[in-house]
């Protein structure tokens, strides 16, 4: 048997269990996969769309809102999965051998599958706010593929430090925080001065983020492409991300080798 | 090493695991650490050395050895699980690494579940699973219980569902197994002997770890016993048989340091016991009588002490023994100065294994130990054949026609 197969194998039979341990013993179930991003939206669009009068300078600041709100939750919940999988797990890597990356792979599907659903609910509201289809839509593949990856990388650094250093995650919870207002997502890239502006776009959230909204809602966002005037100033946080991944990719092999012995 | 198929092959292995002075787990900690310029911050402690074992196919193979000996993570490092620090584990063939039972169990999933879980560990997917499921459940005995969820079960249950999963779904060329037979009722172990049966048969490659030598010496063709990571024996099974029983001897007589006393030995001393003897010290048939003899100086006058003696097998289970106030014997005086000895014999109906000797003298009243001393002397019991009970007594069998 390859150990490609086995380990996909694996991998999805930790996903099926996660998804069905998720919910267990609550009375709704699956559906708060869909109904926290709804009131998490719904409390949103109250403060600061209708309360505190954000504006966007797009018309439909709600989407453009939910939207971020969305790929947020999935950056935050991925790479927070992702921190603990391999100490949650040490049970298993102390009793049998099977490749470790698979414990990471499938926190973040778990995190995309409710990431899905979401965007289910969002297509929803994108729908009644009045969408534009046409083949621009397509960019959001590679976009959501730039995010996968992205969470990808920071797990397999994260859950591998957090083996060996175990405030890691207080530390994460204290950058996720700070993540947070780097990435325009309560805010509008235009309320900030030009050098500024550049700066923040080579933080690949804010760039996936971006895009989306360009793709999704309206073409008035601003992207990495009009704040630097050139689109190929995309490639850099790609690259980033892309680098990334290998860089943790290997330092997650060379410490996986130790992780029974050290969990 | 010969052209035969060697299926396992260890070579010149040495694991250490590093033990940290402070385990850093903390940032502080880290930095710290970085400023404490280069010092190594890590001891190593050496869990195998020095290891060199062929396993050919088809092999039923034992590894024994006492707990700590490294028997364990010997079989960890040929699952994979830990890495070698220096050396090479080669296999060739598809391997189970069967190290527990019910790897994956999770008691909030159901049975079903669970088996679908456990059966992805061993890397079947679910297709090849849904297949074999009836089997499973039937062999588990647990058809109307699949639905329920798995802390629900007893842990018998639980044991049993692990168990069929691992008969049915474990076919490998090569398997580890290790300790199985310490958890679980009699009914199980039986299985568990019918399953190591069938697998011999079947000729199929086990590693086998245990610590119990009956269990080694009625399966296995070869084995290995480590003792301080350190392979002290490798060979045909009888051979490794009679180091591990004369390790426990010689544990014994060692015993004679100030520490290993201190440990195993208590009492206030107006009674010492200065000599214990067994004979014989290694029993070939059963109904041989089996001689003890205690000799115990007198250091101070005591009336009517108890006498004791308890019989244990390798796993500490006490076997059998009496003493003199269960009887109602009274022993009388016992003046300062004198050496008295107290003998027991008894048939032995105890089957083959390693037994070891606690000795006793206090009180009449229980409330003070003149002299305790656990494993004082060991004797052991080899027969040809084995069989599954611990004692024989003598049996008279008519068969009427």
């Amino acid at each position: 048997m390859s150990k490609y197969r086995y380990a996909s194998i694996l991998l999805k039979e930790l996903v099926i269990t996660d998804f069905k341990l998720r919910y267990q013993n609550s009375f709704l179930g699956y559906l708060w996969s869909v109904l926290k991003p709804l009131f998490l939206f719904a409390i949103l669009y109250i403060v600061f769309i209708k309360f505190l009068r954000v504006d966007f300078g797009v018309k439909n600041s709600g989407n453009y809102l939910l939207l971020a709100t969305v790929i947020w939750g999935f950056f935050a919940e991925g790479t927070g999965l992702c921190i603990g999988s391999i100490v949650g797990k040490g049970d298993l890597l102390r009793k049998i051998s099977f490749p470790r990356y698979v414990v990471v792979l499938s926190s973040v599907a778990s995190a995309a599958i409710n990431l899905f659903l979401n965007m289910l609910v969002v297509s929803v509201f994108l729908v009644v706010g009045g969408i534009d289809f046409d083949l621009r839509i397509l960019w959001i593949i590679p976009l959501f593929i730039e995010l996968l990856v992205l969470v990808l990388g920071l797990g397999f650094v994260l859950s591998a430090a957090f083996v060996k250093l175990r405030d890691i995650s207080y530390l994460w919870d204290v950058v996720l925080q700070a993540l947070f207002y780097l990435t325009p997502i309560l805010y509008s890239v235009s309320i900030l001065p030009a050098y500024a502006q550049k700066i923040l776009m080579m933080n690949p959230l804010a760039q996936i983020m971006q895009d989306l909204r360009y793709v999704l809602v309206s073409t008035e966002s601003p992207t990495i492409g009009t704040v630097y005037g050139n689109d190929l100033y995309r490639l850099i946080p790609i690259a980033g991300v892309v680098i990334l991944l290998v860089v943790a990719a290997l330092y997650f092999r060379a410490s996986s080798k130790n992780f029974a012995e050290e969990v | 090493m010969s052209a035969e198929n060697t299926v396992i092959s260890i070579k010149k292995l040495r694991k250490e695991f590093k033990l940290p002075h402070q385990k850093i787990s903390s940032v502080k900690g880290l930095f710290t650490n970085i400023f404490a310029l280069g010092g190594n911050q890590y001891e190593s402690q050496v869990a195998l050395r020095d290891i060199n074992i062929d396993i050919k196919e088809g092999e039923f193979f034992g590894i024994v050895g006492r707990n700590g000996s490294g028997k364990s993570t010997l079989l960890k490092i040929i699952a994979g699980i830990y890495n070698p620090t220096k050396g090479s584990v080669k296999i060739n063939g598809r391997l189970v690494p069967f190290i527990e039972l019910g790897v994956g169990f999770n008691p909030e999933l159901t049975g079903r579940e669970n088996v679908y879980l456990n059966g992805a560990m061993l890397g079947f997917a679910r297709t090849e699973i849904k297949s074999k499921y009836d089997k499973i459940v039937e062999f588990a005995e647990l058809e109307r219980f699949m639905d329920q969820k798995l802390k629900n079960y007893s842990s018998g249950m639980q044991v049993r569902l692990a168990f069929a999963c691992a008969t049915i779904l474990a076919e490998s060329d090569i398997l580890l197994i290790d300790e199985v037979l310490a958890v679980g009722d009699a009914d199980f172990q039986r299985k568990c002997f019918n399953y190591f049966k069938k697998l011999k048969k079947e000729k199929k490659t086990i590693v086998f770890v245990s610590h119990d030598m009956n269990a080694v010496r009625e399966y296995c063709d070869r084995a290995v016993l480590i003792e301080d990571s350190r392979i002290i024996k490798q060979g045909k099974v009888a051979e490794v048989a009679s180091a591990y029983t004369k390790m426990f001897m010689k544990e014994n007589e060692n015993s004679s340091t100030e520490d290993k006393i201190r440990k195993k030995r208590w009492g206030n001393n107006d009674l010492k016991i200065e000599k214990v003897l067994v004979t014989p010290s290694s029993v070939k048939q059963r109904d041989k009588k089996i001689k003890i003899e205690a000799s115990f100086k007198v250091n101070k006058t005591t009336r009517n002490p108890v006498f004791g003696f308890v019989v244990k097998n390798a796993a500490g289970t006490n076997m059998l023994g009496t003493n003199t106030k269960l009887w109602g014997i009274d022993t009388g005086a016992f003046e300062e100065g004198k050496t008295k000895t107290v003998t027991w014999t008894f048939d032995n109906m105890l089957n083959d294994g390693d037994y070891t000797i606690d000795v006793a003298a206090h009180d009449s009243e229980s409330a003070q130990e003149y002299d305790w001393w656990e494993d004082a002397v060991g004797f052991s019991v080899f027969r040809e054949i084995h069989a599954d009970y611990v004692v024989e007594p003598t049996f008279t069998t008519d068969i009427r026609h």
